[in-house]
C-alpha cells in the first residue's frame, strides 16, 4: 500500500507541472487530484496558472507551431540569429523594436521597393486622464507614425477628435482600440508594460475617488 | 494496487501524448482558413521577420492586410494575382510562391491565431473559444 501511495505522489508531481503548462489546460487539474489519507493535497504547487515560455525566441523546428516534418522549416531563420546585438524587453518578443528603429539598427522600408522613401512622421502627444489611480496616459503619435500610416487608426479605429473615443483596459484586452496591435504584435499588456502607456504621473494633490459602496458603508 | 499502478500509467501517458504549449514567436499568425481543407499545412507568418524589413504601413496600408488573423481570406489565386503577398513574393523583392513549405509550414490541425496575444496568454478562457476564431 505504501509503495501504491509513492507511485500516485510521483506520478502526480511529475504529471501536475506539465498539464498547467499547457495553453489548452482551460480546467484546473486540482480537481482529478484526490489525495491518500494522511497526504497533504498535491495540488499545493507553485505557479498553478502561470503560462511561462520554458524559453524565448525558440527556433521554428522547436517551436510547437512550425511542423519539423517540413523541409522548410529548417531553412527558416532562427529569431534569435536576427535579435542578436538588437537593444531587449521584458516582454512580446523581447525586443525594443522602437528603440532598435530610432538607434538606426534596422531599416525596414515605408515603401515597398524603394528604400528612401522617408516616413511622414507627426509628433504630437495626446493626453488622456484616467479614472483609476495609475498614471494619466500619454499617447505619443511619434512611434506610431513612424511605423505606421494615418489610414491605419483613423478613422476607423479612432476617431480623430477630441473626447469621441471611449477606451478602457477590458476593450484593449479583448483586442479592440489600442489591442487592435498592442497584445498581438507591438508590445503586449502585462504588469511590465502598463508603464510605458501610463506614463504621466497624477497631480500632487489628486486622491483617488472613493466608491459609493465605501461612502455609504455602514460599518464604517 | 495493479488499478492505481495502471491509472498512474495511463496518467503519464496522457501527459507525453497530449499536446505541449507551443512556444511560437510573439505575434507569428497560423493562417489556417483552407489550408487543411486543401491537404496542405497551415500558412505561419513571422511578423517579427516582417517588420524588420518593412514597417507596418507597408502591408497594412499599401497593401490592404486587415488587422485581424485569418481575417483577410488570402487564397493562392490572389497570391498569384499580385494580392497579398504575392505583393513581394513573386520573385522580385522576396522568394516566389513555388517554395510552398516556407509559408505552408505549420503543424497540421493548428487553428488560425496569433501566437502570444493576450486572449490567448489569459488565465481563465474568454467566452471566444482560439478554434472558432475566423
Amino acid at each position: 500500500m505504501k509503495m501504491n501511495q509513492f507511485f500516485l505522489g510521483v506520478v502526480a508531481f511529475i504529471a501536475l507541472p506539465m498539464v498547467v503548462v499547457q495553453a489548452e489546460a482551460a480546467q484546473p487539474p486540482m480537481k482529478e487530484v484526490k489525495s491518500a489519507k494522511g497526504q497533504v493535497s498535491s495540488a499545493n504547487v507553485f505557479n498553478r496558472l502561470l503560462k511561462k515560455e520554458k524559453e524565448r525566441n525558440m527556433a521554428p523546428p522547436e517551436d510547437g507551431v512550425h511542423d519539423p516534418d517540413n523541409d522548410n522549416t529548417h531553412v527558416l531563420q532562427p529569431p534569435r540569429i536576427a535579435y542578436d546585438g538588437l537593444p531587449t524587453s521584458d516582454f512580446g518578443n523581447y525586443v525594443d523594436w522602437v528603440k532598435a528603429l530610432n538607434d538606426g539598427l534596422i531599416q525596414p522600408r515605408y515603401d515597398r521597393f524603394d528604400p528612401t522613401v522617408e516616413p511622414l512622421v507627426m509628433d504630437l502627444d495626446i493626453v488622456r486622464e484616467v479614472k483609476a489611480s495609475v498614471p494619466d496616459v500619454v499617447f505619443p503619435h511619434k512611434p506610431h507614425t513612424q511605423w505606421l500610416h494615418c489610414s491605419n487608426c483613423h478613422p476607423k479605429i479612432f476617431i480623430p477628435q477630441r473626447k469621441a473615443n471611449v477606451i478602457n483596459m477590458s476593450a484593449i484586452l479583448l483586442g479592440q482600440k489600442c489591442g487592435v496591435c498592442h497584445g498581438k504584435v507591438s508590445f503586449p499588456i502585462t504588469t511590465k508594460s502598463c508603464k510605458k502607456c501610463h506614463s504621466k504621473a497624477k497631480p500632487k494633490d489628486w486622491k483617488p475617488p472613493q466608491s459609493e459602496a465605501s461612502l455609504k458603508n455602514p460599518w464604517r | 494496487m495493479f488499478k492505481s499502478a495502471l491509472i498512474g500509467l495511463l496518467s503519464m501517458l496522457a501527459v507525453l501524448v497530449l499536446p505541449q504549449a507551443a512556444q511560437a514567436e510573439y505575434a507569428d499568425v497560423v493562417i489556417n482558413n483552407y489550408s487543411d481543407a486543401a491537404g496542405m499545412r497551415p500558412a505561419v507568418f513571422p511578423h517579427w521577420y516582417h517588420r524588420i524589413r518593412f514597417r507596418c504601413k507597408v502591408c497594412h496600408a499599401d497593401l490592404g492586410f486587415k488587422f485581424k488573423a485569418g481575417g483577410n481570406k488570402i487564397t493562392m489565386a490572389k497570391i498569384i494575382d499580385g494580392q497579398f503577398c504575392g505583393a513581394c513574393h513573386n520573385g522580385e523583392i522576396s522568394w516566389s510562391v513555388e517554395n510552398c513549405g516556407m509559408c505552408h509550414s505549420g503543424v497540421p490541425g493548428t487553428p488560425t491565431q496569433i501566437h502570444g496575444s493576450t486572449v490567448q496568454r489569459l488565465v481563465a478562457p474568454t467566452y471566444k473559444k482560439l478554434g472558432n476564431k475566423k
